[in-house]
């Protein structure tokens, strides 16, 4: 099977016209020579997809996960019916070399870690099937660059400005904000996750770099600092550290926790501050770790601090859809979008 | 009992401060009658939250005991856990397949429960229609089948499922946990397993019998096939209904009977309540660990296993002395 995959590789590159390269440096510091003119666009994985899918959508291939019937209207119409292609590293990784092969690839790239394991990943991939194969850093801070960096590598420089600046500007404004807050008078907020809300992320993690990037103070922390993924905490450990705010994407949950017994004595329940987050056609705060996280920014800033923050959330969205997902969203559609976004009446 | 100090004990313990002067106060204010409206968050704690979690600890430590206890005389072997017949994998996979359909939790500890007896189903099924002279044998070897496919499903379930919220949520039920455990999920299940363990109190002496081997019970009158399907409905109501709340909880079923074992002897009589209280005081101790440990709780099956695998492993070394 290897030797077809080389096979196939070397028969392909000497098959295609010697088209013009140019070598471009990605987030780890590797020299990878890419076509000029690249038309179609590997996805190693969901939050590469999402920044490719804002950037270019044209030139995607495929999702790696099938879009769900819900997230579906707010995916713009062309790019609904895309064939499923899988993951290529991360977590979940399903596809096939010679399925990624016939798919005929002028550039993989991925978009998150850029620890050594994926490097090495990386190159033997791009070894094994000849197809240039960049890592693009996703830490959340360094968006503008790396949006810069995927708009150069695909020639579409002025959208990508256009974006970076857009994030640029929002980072600016939630720092301005945070200058004027202080630190006592800011929200301490628990992520619930899982169908129970009993798992959450840890201070420090991945899934909760929104809210603290917003200036949440995360209740769930591990003294120690050992720990900083997901963890799974008992419901005495929620009422003792008694956040004023939740925040899930669960809807189960969402709709139990107003009548769930345990949960009233969480000062978040009485006050009303529980708030599900949308989640189509990407999550707001997580689900993927990417680009659509910054929508989810602008909504928390407004939750948080609606005294700074003078915001109009349905016109925000909706011309944050209109930028980077490329759709128009109806009202009925946005209604259904933001439906439990501003929380309930307690 | 040991036990009743221990939970004593243990109902003290945990993140939320709480002094014995605070639960003797909160108690007598239940008793008489006089519980502030929403009730305050100490009496929300002791009596919602910790004697649920150390009355379930009891329980599925207890239970799981029991059923090993059960069938490790069942298939006269010592080797054997609760899980050898698939109900663990089964449960497993009903639960797994509940979080990847998004379900409720009422649904997925549903779920977990029916395939767990679904599956045990599914083996007898086959063992009976297996003809041979050794029913036992292939009994065990339908269950280890059954119990891989099961393994297999989950692990299909985990590769389609969405990595960045099922996939944690199935990891995290597949390591067992106490923390989620509810009032009404022991109201739910207390019934269930106590209809497990009645026939197997009140069967004890042929339990006995059959541990002697299928010719001597024929020969003492006892229908050997019959009593084994009914010890196995048993322990298998009672460990679906324990893991269907639980999680996947090892090592319990399969070293508490041996603990049993060499305090009081193999004489089922003695060897089913031991094994129980045994159970559940070690159930208990490692729960009360898996609060305290670190600041975040640690998944109880992660710690059985780190105990109960040495103490497993001493166990072969020792051989077959001390069993018969």
């Amino acid at each position: 099977m290897r030797r077809l995959a080389c096979g196939l590789a070397v028969f392909l590159a000497l098959v295609q016209p010697a088209g013009a390269e140019r070598m471009v440096t990605d987030s780890a510091s590797r020299e990878v020579a890419v076509p000029d003119r690249i038309e179609r666009v590997f996805a190693a994985g969901p939050p590469a997809a999402v920044l490719l899918y804002v950037l270019a959508p044209d030139r995607m291939i495929g999702w790696p996960r099938p879009p769900r019937p819900e997230e579906l209207p707010y995916i713009a119409p062309e790019y609904r019916e895309l064939p499923e292609v899988g993951w290529l590293t991360g977590r979940g990784d399903t596809v096939n070399l010679e399925v990624l092969l016939q798919a005929r690839p002028d550039l993989i790239f991925d978009f998150g870690s850029v620890r050594d394991t994926y490097v090495s990943l990386a190159e033997r991939v791009q070894a094994q099937t000849g197809i240039p194969y960049i890592l693009i850093d996703g830490t959340f801070a360094n968006t503008p660059d790396a949006v810069r960096l995927l708009g150069e590598v695909l020639g579409v420089e002025e959208r990508a400005e256009r974006i970076a600046a857009y994030v640029e500007a929002t980072f600016a404004e939630i720092d301005a904000t945070l200058a004027k807050v202080p630190q006592d008078r800011r929200p301490r907020v628990y992520l619930a996750r899982g169908p129970s809300g009993l798992e959450t992320g840890l201070q420090g993690s991945i899934n909760t770099e929104i809210i603290e990037r917003v200036g949440g103070v995360n209740v769930a922390a591990d003294p120690s600092g050992a720990r900083r993924g997901i963890a799974q905490v008992p419901i005495e450990q929620i009422v003792l550290w008694n956040p004023d705010t939740v925040i899930t994407w669960e809807p189960d949950f969402y709709e139990a926790v107003w009548k769930d017994f345990y949960w009233q004595g969480v000062d978040a329940v009485a006050a009303g501050r529980v708030y599900l987050s949308p989640t189509a056609p990407f999550g707001w705060i997580d689900r993927p770790p990417s680009l659509n996280r910054l929508i989810g920014l602008e909504w928390l800033a407004g939750l948080f601090y609606p005294d700074q923050v003078n915001q109009d959330l349905r016109e925000v969205t909706r011309s944050f859809y209109d930028l980077f997902y490329h759709v128009d969203l109806t009202d009925a559609e946005l209604d259904r979008l933001l439906q439990w976004a501003k929380g309930r009446a307690p | 009992m040991g036990l009743l100090v221990l939970a004593l004990i243990a109902a003290f313990v945990g993140p939320y401060p709480l002094s014995p002067a605070d639960a003797l106060r909160a108690t007598l204010d239940r008793v008489s009658g006089e519980v502030p409206p929403h009730g305050s968050t100490l009496d929300t704690v002791l009596f919602f939250v910790r004697l649920p979690r150390i009355a379930a600890a009891m329980l599925v430590g207890g239970a799981l005991a029991a059923a090993g206890a059960a069938y490790q005389g069942l298939f006269r072997n010592p080797l054997v856990s609760p899980d050898i017949l698939g109900v663990s994998g089964g449960a497993g996979l009903g639960a797994v397949l509940g979080i990847f359909l998004s379900l409720p939790v009422v649904g997925i500890q549903l779920l977990a429960f029916l395939v767990g007896l679904g599956t045990v189903g599914l083996v007898l099924l086959i063992a009976a229609s297996v003809r041979g002279r050794e029913p036992v044998l292939v009994l065990v070897l339908a269950g280890v089948v059954v119990g891989a496919l099961a393994g297999s499903a989950i692990s299909l379930l985990k590769v389609l499922a969405d990595p960045y919220d099922q996939l944690p949520a199935i990891t995290f039920w597949l390591l067992g946990s106490l923390a989620a455990i509810k009032l009404e999920d022991l109201t739910a299940t207390v019934p269930i397993a106590a209809l497990g363990l009645v026939p197997l109190a009140l069967l004890r002496w042929r339990v006995n019998v059959l541990s002697l081997g299928d010719e001597e019970a024929q020969a003492l009158g006892i229908n050997a096939v019959r009593l084994r399907i009914v010890v196995i409905a048993a322990a298998t109501l009672m460990t679906a209904s324990v893991v269907a709340i639980a999680g996947i909880i090892g090592w319990v079923g399969l070293i508490m009977p041996h603990m049993a074992r060499m305090i009081v002897g193999p004489n089922f009589d003695r060897l089913l309540p031991a094994a129980m209280i045994l159970g559940a005081g070690y159930l208990l101790l490692v729960d009360t660990l898996a609060r305290t440990i670190a600041a975040v709780e640690t998944p109880i099956g992660i710690l059985t296993a780190f105990v109960g695998a040495p103490v497993f492993l001493w166990l072969l070394a020792r051989g077959r002395h001390g069993w018969a």
